[in-house]
């Protein structure tokens, strides 16, 4: 696409929704999403997240205001046109229950004229795009799990390569670790094919994880703040955007600090499969013949024979070098030995770092920040 | 009545002649009213599904056209449309009215039955009205609605015997001239044959439906 990445592609003017029954959903909203990025809508139940995204497509009509899409009023593009360049994510997935999975995904190329084979090619492609195994195409979508099912309605999103993406809660019902990876995989999909997203969801954690711009939305369709999640977490704009983030998002903020001022600790090591190990009074971190971290081996532990993985503790999470500092806390709390590993990009141990040593460094950046006159994000 | 009897009427052969006559007639008189009324009850069944004020209409004639008896109905078409009392259109013409006043109820039964996401997700496509109707709501549809026509065809094929007062063919004509000459191996065949049609042609709406819906039979993981 000919866009300049920063351009505003999606733009909501003054927006109201009012329903035939008087229920105000959405109230007075100005916002710009910027093209190539997640922009996510979050808020409490009924706040009118749906309602806004549904104005993206016209399967809501506002009541006042206008939204447009690449500098275009909506109002004046053929709806079912429109919708074709706009790929949708819908809640609880609404996959075709009597369409193979292939032909689900093939949906909108073939509304688009395509032959039923070129559209069949193209849904098999983005199977392999959402990270399904080709078999599952001939399966109807009883026959997949939940996390399945998700995928499958982002394959058929994406099918006929739309520049925007709206996402209403397409991860809620599917389990806590499922949904991370499901995350994980949206955020590297967004890096490969550049799409602007809009993704609406209820859950905090989630908005700011995948979120590069969030709009927190109250009761009443009104926005409340509409910035960055690390200024979202730091400096709610009123009580109730403080109430929403929660009390936890001192932590979170941390996903924010990066890491790069953090210098590991040397700690002494021994490598899988050596014999006559006999520890100190001090934790021996274990490594493979590459430098990979495998465990922890207790003190005072005496190994006859050649050490074996079973002599060893598990290791906690990795941190991994310039990523932000939450990392670097996990890695240090789930540790057994309390000193989180750090690994470079290749996954070899560089060092440990303590709990304290990360929180000091945060206070540290905290106090150098305060220090700058308003601190530019 | 002993077996004789009946062995006695099946073994001539212008009463053989005449049963075959008699029950295609009966399948034509009730199969194709069926086919037709659903023709009928499929569009008037969406725009009710759609439009409130459609619907309050649509089911309230509906129910008033069931009330009538089929036998008024039988004799009054025939003023209305200008066909012959006898002629056996006016039997075709009340039971498509009656499978049509029957299914209507069916089939928008059966769209509501349709998922909300499921639609959603097709207008979200870009899918229109007419397209997203016949490609994804009446495909779902077809597991409620198929109960819907399974009704009618029964209602349907007892309803057919009643045209026989009035003169039109069918099985009914068996039991009309049993009564009239007494004779009781016509009407057991009659019933005979009758309940062998219902239950064939039950079996068979059965067999479409199953191979229409290939995915209601399915379980999570499972293969086809
Ligand atoms: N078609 C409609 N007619 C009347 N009121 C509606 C309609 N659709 C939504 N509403 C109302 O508008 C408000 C906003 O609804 P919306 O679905 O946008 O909320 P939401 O933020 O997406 O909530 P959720 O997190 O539960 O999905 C709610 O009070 C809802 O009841
Ligand atoms: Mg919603």
């Amino acid at each position: 696409m000919a866009r300049a990445w920063g351009a505003r592609l999606i733009e909501f003017q003054s927006v109201t929704k009012a329903f035939d029954d008087g229920t105000v959903a959405v109230n007075d909203l100005d916002l710009a999403v910027e093209a190539g990025t997640i922009t996510v809508f979050v808020g409490p139940s009924g706040c009118g997240k749906t309602t806004s995204l549904r104005m993206v497509n016209r399967m809501v009509e506002p009541t006042s205001g206008r939204v447009l899409v690449d500098g275009r009023d909506v109002r004046s593009a053929d709806p079912a046109l429109l919708r074709r360049g706009i790929g949708y994510v819908i809640q609880h997935a609404g996959l075709f229950p009597h369409r193979t999975v292939l032909d689900n995904v093939a949906t909108v190329p073939l509304l688009g004229g395509w032959t039923r084979r070129r559209a069949r090619a193209r849904a098999a492609e983005l199977l392999e795009v959402v990270g399904l195994p080709q078999e599952v195409g001939r399966r109807y979508p009883a026959q997949l799990s939940g996390g399945q099912q998700q995928r499958v309605g982002v394959a058929r999103a994406l099918a006929a390569d739309p520049p925007v993406l709206l996402m209403d809660e397409p991860f809620s019902a599917v389990d806590p670790v499922v949904r991370e990876g499901l995350q994980d995989e949206l955020l590297r999909l967004q890096s490969e094919l550049d799409k602007t997203v809009l993704f609406v969801t209820h859950d905090i954690d989630e908005a700011v994880r995948v979120g590069e711009r969030v709009a927190v939305f109250a009761t009443g369709g009104v926005l409340a703040q509409y910035a960055e999640p690390p200024e979202l977490l730091a400096r709610p704009a009123n009580d109730f955007v403080a109430d929403f983030v929660g009390r936890d998002r001192g932590y979170w903020g941390l996903s924010f600090v990066a890491g790069g001022a953090l210098r590991p600790d040397e700690v002494e090591t021994v490598t899988v499969g050596a014999s006559g190990v006999v520890s100190g009074d001090e934790w021996l971190l274990a490594l493979d013949e590459d430098g990979r971290p495998r465990g922890w081996l207790r003190p005072r532990a005496v190994v006859s024979g050649p050490l074996s993985e079973q002599e060893l503790e598990p290791g906690g999470s990795l941190h991994t070098l310039g990523l932000p500092l939450r990392g670097a806390l996990d890695a240090a709390l789930s540790s057994p030995s309390g000193r989180g590993v750090v690994v470079d990009r290749g996954g070899r141990a560089v060092g440990v770092v303590t709990a304290h040593q990360v929180l000091e460094l945060l206070a540290a950046e905290r106090a150098a920040t305060q220090a700058r006159p308003e601190g530019g994000r | 009545m002993t077996l004789d009897e009946l062995g006695r009427y099946l073994s001539s052969p212008s009463n053989r002649e005449q049963l075959v006559e008699q029950f295609g007639q009966h399948v034509y008189l009730s199969l194709v009213p069926l086919l037709l009324g659903l023709l009928v009850a499929v569009p008037l069944g969406w725009g009710a599904q759609r439009l409130p004020p459609v619907r309050a209409v649509v089911f309230g004639g509906a129910s008033v056209l069931y009330t009538v008896p089929s036998l008024a109905l039988f004799v009054v078409i025939p003023g209305i449309i200008g066909t012959r009392t006898l002629d056996s259109v006016n039997v075709v013409v009340a039971l498509t009215l009656y499978t049509a006043a029957l299914l209507v109820r069916s089939v928008v039964g059966a769209l509501d039955a349709v998922p909300g996401p499921v639609t959603a997700a097709a207008t979200a496509m870009g899918y229109r009205p007419l397209r997203r109707f016949l490609t994804v709501e009446l495909p779902l549809a077809v597991p409620v609605l198929t109960a819907g026509v399974r009704v009618a065809s029964v209602s349907n094929i007892s309803l057919v015997s009643v045209g026989a007062l009035i003169g039109t063919g069918g099985l009914g004509v068996l039991f009309t001239e049993g009564f009239r000459t007494r004779y009781l191996a016509p009407i057991l065949v009659g019933i005979v044959l009758t309940l062998l049609l219902a239950l064939v042609v039950d079996r068979a709406l059965v067999l479409a439906r199953n191979s229409l819906t290939p995915w209601t039979r399915l379980t999570p993981g499972g293969s086809r």
